[in-house]
């Protein structure tokens, strides 16, 4: 394969590895907040706290993953994306680090402050907005180069439907995913009360699921038309996208294989991120930047890919650890004394 | 202001922010093992309940440690992006590495945390804090040979227009300024810790707590505090070497050494007059030479030697005495402390003994900031030395006076209520009680 394609294949597989486990973490943050409105709190937080408690600081080293890697790989974005995305990137940044840091102080501090808690929910909706500009301003249009400099145009941006679109369904979809990897979760802890709640909310964010994505489709034939015709060549990925999302509510409606319900969620956001990724190749940033005009040397190229493989070797066993302990010990997720 | 200099003193700040968080980051996991192991190997609880207890303080620290660092790698691109593409290009080999080493340590911190009493044998649960430390001193390490690179570009020619051939990851990685420079960030790291949690004991006993708990916490932060403070020596002196060798700017900016010579002094203290004169400092004779070179007669370059335009800012000097002056107050003391203790002596418990061991902590995080601030602002003008000026480096957008202010608002919120979290965890819950709650015999 060419380096590029290796590159960006890694890269975008960590960023969906990132948009799982954020959006489990993300979504358990607003429920727990909105529980707590809803006086609910005593159902559900115990799930979600003995979930996220260990893996918050891995969901975290996704994003870190992310972007040094795409700054290795293409170092040309650096340049682009760091001219003109200073302030909405510097505001990501800012959510990400309240949230992480209100986390750590809810949860291993010494007592549970509903400032920290919401700020804690609120800001799990509005990362995944902030962050998913990133994709939308990809497609082109709203980073303009005049000569040698690069300028950002927020006002293009913000009164895009296009825009809102994406942004809507990142939002719907960090809600969907949540509650479906929630519901599976509180099963196998054996908390019938926690899965009902958690099983609503599941079923409740479905329908604005799709209805979002069909909204992206429609407002993205607007926007970038070479796109939306690449995307109608990958059909069928988006059928089975949907094909998987069926197959998850149907288990999840008849409390069914709860585990492989939320395999199907995986599934039906893999291939429809997927679709996209590949849909929107070769350009990272459009039409400025491609995966080819921007890749690194092939010296530190082929250097990343081996560090990688490296990498990986030491990764996949130490995680693998971690879900045994955390994830599949059934000791653990029922909360067991030990 | 510009955006250059805007853009300066967010990345100073943020970074001043963040190496205190990552300082403990590095330093704190040794010193967790090593309780935890001893404690397991003396069957003796208290060292068991000094490793939990250190433990939960760590995560709030690793928490903040961890926003902060997400916020300065994606700084780096927003606030540096020609710096970021051309370094992208060359050293983004160790930036890479640094994340897996983040990823391994993140796993194994969550499964070290709570994991506590899930093991039949407790050895296995000592064995997952040797991943933490791993996984901490390696991004220590990695991220210390990229800024090493700033100092010493290596790996690489550069053509005539500017391009950059004949890339070598491997000995960009490893170029001249890192051996020592890992060296000394390590070192420093460990003896910070090590008065960081000698201090927390110090300040209990000050407050007249009796228990051997805080006297064990003090006796093995200080043997292991001696041995890295005379490490963080060495590997000073090491970076003064390299520094002679390589970058004779900034030892020379630091030392006020204007004029090449042999037999070159050390100069303590002192200020400038008009005329660039030293003045009211104490000097050392042939230190300087020794110094940089190990030898009394050998020649140190001095700084008239470099152009105008390129001579670092001259009040590093301070920066670079204070921090000489602390290492050399922490060694002292924590001899002191220990030859005392040696022979068995009371007065290992003074309460003058344990004060100076108190301020031990905040005068270490005092020589590591002044320590980054030396090599940072020694290296000016260049973002990467005798390649990139700092000018050159920095983004040319708008608003960095808004995400200045932001951030600027962001840290000393952190800083606080990080703080007053800690306190309220370690206040609601001291030590006794829970020696009592585990029934450990005192
Ligand atoms: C507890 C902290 C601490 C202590 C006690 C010392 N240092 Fe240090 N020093 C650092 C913490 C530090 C640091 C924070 O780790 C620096 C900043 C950049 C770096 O590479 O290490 C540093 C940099 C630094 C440099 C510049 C390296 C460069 O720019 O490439 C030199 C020459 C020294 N140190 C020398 C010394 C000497 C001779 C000491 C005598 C005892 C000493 N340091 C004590
Ligand atoms: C591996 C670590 C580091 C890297 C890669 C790094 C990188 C940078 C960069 C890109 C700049 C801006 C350009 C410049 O002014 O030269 C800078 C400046 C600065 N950094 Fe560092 N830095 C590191 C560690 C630190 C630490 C830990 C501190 C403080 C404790 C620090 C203190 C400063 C200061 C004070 C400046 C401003 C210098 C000036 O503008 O005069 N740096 N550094
Ligand atoms: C330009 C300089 C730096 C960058 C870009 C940077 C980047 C980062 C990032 C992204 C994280 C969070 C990783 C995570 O999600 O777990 C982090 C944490 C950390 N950083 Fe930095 N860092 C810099 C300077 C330093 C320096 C100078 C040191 C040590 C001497 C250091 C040591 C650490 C450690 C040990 C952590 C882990 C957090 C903890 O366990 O407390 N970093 N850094």
């Amino acid at each position: 394969m060419q380096l590029e394609l290796i590159g960006i294949t890694i890269l975008w597989t960590f960023l969906y590895g990132y948009l799982i486990v954020a959006s489990i973490d993300f979504g358990a943050g607003f429920f727990s907040y909105y529980s707590l409105l809803t006086r609910q709190e005593h159902i559900i937080n115990g799930v979600i706290n003995r979930y996220l408690s260990p893996v918050w600081e891995v969901t975290n080293v996704f994003l870190v993953f992310f972007f040094v890697g795409i700054v290795g790989f293409f170092p040309d974005t650096a340049y682009y994306y760091g001219t003109a995305l200073l302030l909405p990137g510097g505001i990501a940044l800012l959510l990400l680090s309240i949230r992480g840091s209100f986390y750590a102080f809810a949860n291993y501090g010494a007592r549970k402050s509903r400032t920290y808690l919401f700020l804690y929910g609120m800001t799990g909706l509005f990362i995944p907005a902030s962050l998913s500009t990133v994709l939308t301003i990809s497609e082109g249009g709203f980073i303009e180069k005049r000569g040698e400099e690069v300028h950002f145009l927020p006002w293009e941006l913000l009164t895009s439907p296009y825009s809102w679109a994406v942004v809507l369904l990142a939002i719907v979809s960090v809600l969907f995913i949540s509650a479906s990897f929630l519901t599976y979760y509180a099963f196998k802890a054996g908390d019938k009360k926690a899965m009902e709640v958690l099983r609503t909310y599941a079923l409740s964010w479905s329908g604005p699921t799709i209805l979002s994505s069909l909204f992206v489709f429609a407002a993205l034939s607007q926007h970038n038309m070479q796109h939306f015709e690449n995307m109608f060549g990958l059909a069928w990925m988006f059928l089975l996208s949907l094909v998987c999302f069926l197959g998850a509510i149907i288990l999840i409606w008849r409390r069914r294989a709860l585990g492989w319900s939320f395999v199907l969620v995986m599934l039906q956001f893999a291939f429809a991120f997927y679709g996209y990724g590949i849909s929107h190749m070769p350009y990272l940033l459009y039409p400025y930047v491609t995966v080819q005009s921007a890749l690194t040397h092939s010296t530190m190229g082929w250097a990343l890919v081996i560090s990688f493989i490296a990498g990986l070797l030491l990764l996949i066993p130490s995680l693998f650890l971690l879900m045994r302990l955390f994830l599949f010990s059934a000791k653990y997720v029922r909360g067991e004394p030990k | 202001m510009d955006p250059a200099t805007l853009s300066r003193i967010l990345t100073a700040e943020t970074l001043a922010f963040h190496i205190i968080w990552a300082t403990i980051g590095v330093g704190v996991p040794i010193f967790i093992c090593i309780a935890e192991g001893w404690g397991i190997y003396k069957k003796d609880p208290h060292y068991i309940l000094m490793a939990r207890r250190w433990t939960r303080g760590f995560v709030i620290t690793v928490a903040v440690g961890v926003v902060t660092g997400t916020s300065i790698g994606l700084m780096l691109s927003l606030l540096w992006p020609q710096f970021m593409q051309l370094v992208g290009h060359l050293i983004s080999l160790p930036l890479f590495l640094e994340t897996f080493a983040f990823f391994f340590e993140a796993i194994f911190l969550g499964i070290y945390l709570y994991t506590w009493d899930r093991f039949k044998k407790p050895v296995y649960h000592w064995l997952t804090s040797i991943p933490i430390i791993i996984g901490s001193s390696l991004s220590a390490v990695f991220i210390t040979t990229v800024n090493a690179f700033m100092n010493t570009p290596a790996g690489f020619e550069m053509t005539k227009e500017g391009e950059l051939t004949n890339l070598r990851p491997l000995e960009a990685m490893f170029n001249p300024a890192a051996p020592s420079k890992i060296a000394h960030v390590l070192s420093s790291a460990y003896v910070t810790c090590a008065f960081l949690l000698a201090a927390i004991a110090a300040y209990h006993l000050l407050k007249g707590k009796r228990n051997v708990y805080f006297k064990k916490a003090i006796k093995l932060t200080m043997v292991s505090g001696l041995v890295m403070a005379l490490l963080t020596a060495v590997a000073g002196d090491l970076s003064g070497k390299f520094l002679a060798e390589h970058v004779p700017e900034k030892l020379a900016a630091a030392e006020w050494h204007f004029e090449t010579q042999k037999e070159a002094p050390l100069i303590l203290g002192g200020y400038l007059d008009e005329n660039q004169e030293v003045q009211g400092a104490i000097k050392i004779p042939f230190a300087l030479s020794i110094l940089g070179k190990g030898h009394p007669n050998a020649e140190i370059t001095g700084l008239n030697e470099f152009p105008e335009d390129e001579r670092p800012p001259l009040y590093i000097h301070y920066l670079f005495d204070g921090m000489v002056a602390i290492g050399t107050y922490l060694i002292l003391i924590s001899a002191l402390f220990l030859i005392l203790l040696w022979r068995k002596k009371k007065a290992a418990w003074n309460p003058w003994i344990l004060r100076g061991i108190l301020i031990g902590a905040p005068l270490s995080f005092a020589a590591i900031e002044m320590g980054w601030i030396y090599a940072e602002v020694g290296r000016q003008p260049w973002i990467i030395r005798g390649i990139m000026k700092v000018e050159h480096a920095a983004t040319t957008a708008d608003h960095v006076g808004v995400l200045l202010f932001l951030f600027s608002l962001l840290y000393i919120a952190l800083a606080v209520i990080a703080t007053s979290v800690l306190i309220r965890l370690f206040r609601n819950n001291s030590p006794e009680q829970e020696l009592e709650e585990r029934g450990i015999i005192l």
